[in-house]
């Protein structure tokens, strides 16, 4: 496959700055919520550490915002340590978030499933540990696009990072103790499925060339969230179509019962607009109702995205009263707000 | 051999990476997230950077401060990969200022089972492990044979090219590449790439001191 150079427009003022620059714009639109600490490349909460309160950090590469510094606040996460684009954050962020946001009650890593992030979240709970924190650590991977077996790293974590960032968020700031709150992570986690679909490659600004080249009249199914190739390639059919194939491939892993409900999250990955990620959401929902699913609670907008890849997954979270009671809880982060 | 190949060696890595940049960005697009030659070179300009701040510590000190600053700026699964190799290796050799052939087979031995034990990668899995493990067993045959080391490490440098080139035809089943899964076959392996390249450095630093 060939990489091929692309026009690129981007607002940059240095492609190695990208990331901090970023940062530095996040915490000067919000600084009510977070700060940012310049030296250690880490969002924590304002307010951190909550004295008694688990507190929850993620990471992972960057070209993904909001993900995961948008999320930091009120009933989501206590920190997060963003990488440079596309690439795992180190240790020495990791164990700077988590020595910040330690209140005594423990901290839970959630790891998305790629090699880079499981290797440094490893090595950082290991340096935690030494330092005497309680940490417990919760790999999400919700991607059907990837066959889980010992051929493969396993499934990518995608869609369902959010739900459980937030979910989680929501029990610690109810008062969760540490296993009480890891086991809320996991529990999201094993009853969510996710799977995407990708309309165009993304550019990352150090490279300044698209990842992949997508032939004329071709979709990507099953794609990764770094413009990584996915299962295969087919052509572009309708949105309903598209769609079809897209809850299929949830449905048929989760296997929800008759009646399940469920929560349906539309992700964009940053170059589709709310205008088809509502038509695609309300294809979706058309489509699980029919399936006897009850779509009860939806996300839909672009909340994990891949730089400007033109593209949405589908994640569905079977729920449980608790699940929605905590989903409903208050949060006040950058990019998801709500009862405030 | 000594502290200062330990440096040289750095130096080489540091100037090979850089020069096929491009080349390990474009094999990791084909099947990863085209960002190798990036991680790499920003890891071992840092190392040449911290090895050249050092004052006067032995080769096995360097090495572990050369691992501590992969692991700290590399990110991805390189950066724990082969900081943990380098640090691994740099163990082997304590406070000693000097080390001969046969310990720098040690160096390499636990350097590659520290990335087996990390990644938990084996041989065929279309991995860095596919150059190293090569590489460390020419080595350790030739040195165990008494032939001269350069001789033995261009030999090692080989034998990781050619169990580079070898990633070629197979199937990934670790990394961002299983994800692929058949659509991996066909592509040359960008972390055996870059292994090959830093066993070439090896060569490369040892026989221009003698």
């Amino acid at each position: 496959m060939a990489v091929e150079t692309h026009l690129m427009r981007k607002f940059l003022n240095d492609p190695a700055a990208v990331v901090k620059e970023s940062l530095a714009g996040l915490a000067a639109a919000h600084s009510d919520l977070l700060r940012y600490d310049v030296a250690n490349q880490i969002i924590v909460r304002k307010d951190a550490p909550k004295k008694g309160k688990v507190a929850l950090i993620s990471g992972g590469g960057s070209g993904h915002e909001p993900m995961h510094g948008g999320f930091v606040g009120v009933g989501m996460l206590d920190a997060a340590c963003p990488g440079e684009v596309f690439t795992s954050p180190v240790p020495g962020q990791m164990l700077a978030a988590t020595k910040a946001v330690d209140g005594g009650a423990g901290v839970i890593h959630i790891v998305k499933n790629y090699t880079g992030d499981v290797l440094n979240f490893k090595l950082a709970a290991e340096d935690a540990a030494d330092e005497g924190i309680k940490v417990t650590s919760v790999v999400i991977d919700d991607d059907v696009a990837v066959q889980d077996s010992l051929y493969t790293a396993g499934r990518r974590g995608v869609g369902a990072t959010v739900l459980a960032e937030k979910i989680a968020g929501a029990a610690a700031e109810a008062g969760g103790d540490l296993a009480k709150v890891t086991d809320i992570v996991k529990r999201v986690n094993e009853r969510s499925r996710s799977f995407g679909v990708a309309l165009s490659s993304c550019v990352p600004p150090a490279s300044g060339k698209v990842i992949f080249e997508l032939p004329e009249g071709q979709i990507e199914l099953g794609v990764g969230i770094h413009g990584e190739p996915g299962r295969r390639r087919a052509p572009l059919g309708s949105a309903s179509e598209v769609v079809d194939v897209m809850v299929e491939a949830v449905l048929s892993d989760l296997k929800p019962k008759q009646g399940t409900k469920v929560l349906a999250f539309v992700n964009g990955m940053g170059g589709t607009p709310l205008l088809e990620l509502y038509l695609v959401y309300g294809e979706v929902d058309k489509k699980l109702r029919k399936a006897g699913v009850e779509p009860v609670r939806n996300l839909v907008g672009s909340y994990i995205t891949s730089l400007e890849m033109a593209g949405a997954s589908l994640t569905l979270l079977e729920l449980d009263e608790e699940l929605i009671s905590l989903w409903d809880a208050r949060v006040h982060t950058a990019a998801l707000r709500w009862g405030i | 051999m000594d502290a200062t190949t330990i440096s040289s060696w750095m130096r080489e890595i540091e100037a090979s990476v850089r020069a096929e940049r491009d080349h390990l960005v474009q094999l990791d697009a084909a099947i990863g997230d085209a960002d190798h030659g990036i991680n790499m070179t920003r890891g071992f300009e840092a190392v040449v950077q911290a090895l050249g701040a050092d004052n006067g510590s032995p080769p096995g000190r360097l090495l572990i401060i050369a691992g501590r600053t992969l692991v700290s700026t590399v990110g991805g699964a390189s950066g724990p990969l082969w900081g943990s190799a380098l640090r691994a290796g740099g163990r082997v050799l304590g406070d000693q200022t000097t080390f001969d052939s046969a310990q720098l087979v040690e160096v390499l031995s636990a350097a590659l089972a520290s990335v087996k034990d990390l990644g938990t990668a084996a041989l065929g899995d279309k991995t860095m492990v596919d150059a190293l493990e090569p590489a460390v067993e020419t080595l350790k045959a030739r040195i165990a044979d008494g032939e001269p080391l350069a001789q033995a490490l261009d030999a090692a440098a080989a034998a990781a090219e050619d169990g580079m080139r070898g990633t070629i035809p197979l199937q990934a089943r670790k990394g961002r590449a299983s994800y692929l899964g058949e659509r991996s076959v066909g592509h040359q392996d960008p972390g055996a790439t870059s292994t090959a390249l830093i066993i070439r450095g090896l060569q490369r630093a040892v026989s221009s001191e003698s």
